[in-house]
């Protein structure tokens, strides 16, 4: 894969997008007379900012939320509590109408792209449409408009008149991208946008997407299911789990010195491609639990090392620690205990 | 972006239009063939029935009434395939029922199809109170048995070309309205209808360019499959005498007419009987075969 090097890694700018205590709740009510309501809480208290101009890279397990944040942030989810900004105007209270008009502004990618690009449209009306819809071209101007966006993903003039599944999965992806790119927006939110597609493509579409966002000067919220897939492409990197977001800092400082349990045992589990540095890894143990009936306190407890009464008792504080480093844990890591964690699996 | 592993990912240039898609098709299934020979077979009849009939569908002649076909003793080649019990000649008489059997056939599922449609998409679509509201009703539909309801609504509108029509159309569509809303619950949650969403699209632009198109070619198989059935139930209700008043002639209406003298003269019934099992035999090769035509997962 493509080495992507990020240079000046902090982005200290203005906020574009701004994410406050963001909730969703999903009920599911089970059986018909002895109507049982649960509530999923897939997103449950969430805070984060993202800079114009950085990517922020959020990852997690399979439930933990990430998916969801992402449609909420698009305005696709109605949030059941907390507000979205996006330069200063809070999405979240807008109705269908003027979310129809903000949403020119927040873009997204999705992860499979074979589900995600209409199969009886040609490649001419997926990445013309928006612009249809939003009545910003017609005629000649759009063949003229949907050609350089064309153009801009390496996608040729002849392919125009094609359907979707006329496409390899990568050239798909360089449609769904043009398709979003239509509105000109400020915001990408890419969901999985790689993570459907073969090795050697990932690294094609991340290096253009990287190449786009200088060229456009694009804000991008990258979705991932595990660290390395956005190691080379974020800025700021945030981990969740289970509906909350655990920790969140410059790439560097999560890949670097992470803070909380969890984050360090996602790293663990990075295969290491070279045989000798090999060695017994402790994965984390159990199951994620489900989201409808969280553990109580930490949600991270039943897994955690370190776990303890407290741990069990009380939900953690999502505080900054150092600067633009958070965390939501008692007991941050410091380096010690880390080692403390490396001695201990060299002992076992 | 010309490098190797582009290459590796592109997929071989595939020219082919549906219409080629279709034409292949059609010549790699055999019954796909007989079918479309049998359903233009039966519309040439229908449209070019007045050159083809020797004899007026409804001329009576008393001399030779049930008349046996040609090629049995007392036959005469004047009248093919024999006469029934007013003396009518039984092949000009089938030759003009294709015209009403094939109306009534593709008008009604037409009709129904639009009706099912319309009401499956939203009921599927919008869910919630729309949902339950059409869902209800069409379990209503499904809960009292077609014929019957079809005689009381008949019986009240009084029997007529068009009242056949709109009564087979208006009981039918709940199988397309069920089908079209199952589907569109299945394709609703695709990434692609999210997509047009997070574009800005409106419901109705979604569940025109996104929605429908990928409903619709399963509603064409069910559909065709229809026909034929459209077709037995005009039959049944014309048997019935609830169907197809004389002199109009069809199909149904003659098994009706003949059935007395089944036991004496076999062919009153038995010819206009082949030609509904021929026309639905026919239909339903079609429709299997444009199922697989469709079916976007089966290629070349």
């Amino acid at each position: 894969m493509a080495e992507i090097n990020i240079e000046n890694n902090r982005v200290e700018e203005e906020i574009i997008l701004e994410v406050q205590n963001l909730k969703k709740h999903f009920e599911i009510s089970k059986g018909f007379i002895n109507k049982e309501v649960s509530t999923v809480r897939a997103v449950d208290g969430v805070d984060f900012e993202v800079f114009k101009g950085e990517t922020l890279g959020i990852v997690g397990e399979s439930g933990c939320g990430k998916s969801t944040t992402g449609q909420l942030v698009l305005g696709l989810l109605e949030p059941t509590e907390g507000k979205i900004y996006f330069q200063d105007n809070e999405i979240s209270a807008l109705n269908q109408k003027e979310l129809r008009a903000a949403r020119r502004n927040l873009q997204v990618i999705f992860q499979d792209p074979y589900s995600s690009l209409n199969p009886r449209m040609t490649v001419e009306d997926i990445i013309g449409e928006p612009l249809v819809v939003h009545k910003l071209a017609s005629g000649k101007e759009l063949r003229k408009k949907v050609l350089r966006l064309m153009n801009l993903v390496g996608l040729q003039e002849h392919q125009m008149k094609r359907y979707p599944h006329e496409f390899s999965g990568g050239q798909r992806q360089r449609i769904g991208i043009a398709r979003a790119l239509a509105l000109e927006p400020k915001v990408i939110v890419c969901d999985e946008a790689v993570s459907a597609l073969d090795v050697s493509i990932q690294a094609q579409i991340l290096n253009l997407l990287k190449k786009l966002q200088r060229q456009l000067d694009l804000t991008y919220i990258f979705i991932a299911h595990g660290l390395p897939a956005v190691r080379h492409i974020s800025n700021r990197i945030g981990v969740m789990y289970l509906g909350r977001m655990v920790e969140l800092a410059d790439r560097n400082a999560i890949f670097e010195k992470p803070l909380h349990p969890y984050t360090y045992a996602l790293l663990d589990s990075v295969p290491i491609p070279d045989p000798k540095l090999r060695k017994e890894s402790q994965v984390i143990e159990g199951e994620i639990p489900n989201p409808s009936n969280p553990p109580s306190g930490c949600h991270f407890h039943p897994r955690c090392p370190f776990a303890n009464d407290v741990c069990k008792n009380e939900v953690p504080e999502y505080r900054e620690i150092f600067d633009g480093h958070y965390v939501a844990c008692h007991y941050p890591l410091t380096d010690h205990e880390t080692q403390v964690i490396s001695t201990e699996k060299e002992k076992s | 972006m010309e490098n190797l592993t582009e290459s590796m990912d592109a997929v071989p240039e595939r020219k082919e239009s549906l219409i080629k898609k279709m034409v292949y098709q059609l010549f790699k299934s055999k019954t796909g063939t007989i079918g479309l020979v049998i359903v233009i077979f039966v519309s040439l009849v229908a449209v070019f029935a007045p050159a083809l009939a020797m004899h007026d569908p409804a001329e009576t002649d008393a001399v030779n009434r049930l008349l046996p076909p040609f090629w049995l003793d007392g036959g005469s080649t004047e009248y093919l395939l024999g006469t029934d019990n007013l003396g009518r000649d039984v092949l000009s008489r089938i030759i003009y029922g294709s015209r009403v059997s094939l109306l009534v056939g593709i008008s009604a599922v037409l009709l129904a199809g639009l009706i099912g449609i319309i009401f499956g998409l939203i009921a599927g679509y919008y869910g919630k109170t729309w949902d339950f509201i059409i869902m209800r009703t069409v379990d209503s539909f499904l809960a009292i048995p077609n014929i019957l309801f079809m005689l009381i609504i008949l019986a009240v509108l009084g029997p007529s070309l068009v009242t056949l029509i709109l009564v087979l159309g208006g009981t039918t569509w709940v199988v397309y309205a069920r089908m079209v809303r199952s589907e569109t619950l299945s394709v609703k949650e695709r990434d692609y209808v999210r997509s047009a969403r997070a574009i800005g699209a409106k419901n109705f632009r979604i569940i025109v360019k996104y929605v429908l198109p990928n409903v619709i070619s399963s509603f064409i198989v069910i559909a065709t499959l229809n026909v034929a059935s459209t077709i037995i139930l005009e039959a049944s209700l014309s048997f019935l005498g609830l169907g197809i008043q004389p002199p109009d002639v069809s199909w149904g209406l003659m098994l009706s007419d003949g059935r007395e003298y089944i036991a004496t003269s076999w062919w009153v019934a038995t010819f206009p009987g082949l030609a509904i099992t021929l026309t639905v035999l026919g239909v339903i090769f079609l429709g299997d075969w444009l199922r697989d035509v469709l079916d976007p997962k089966i290629k070349d």
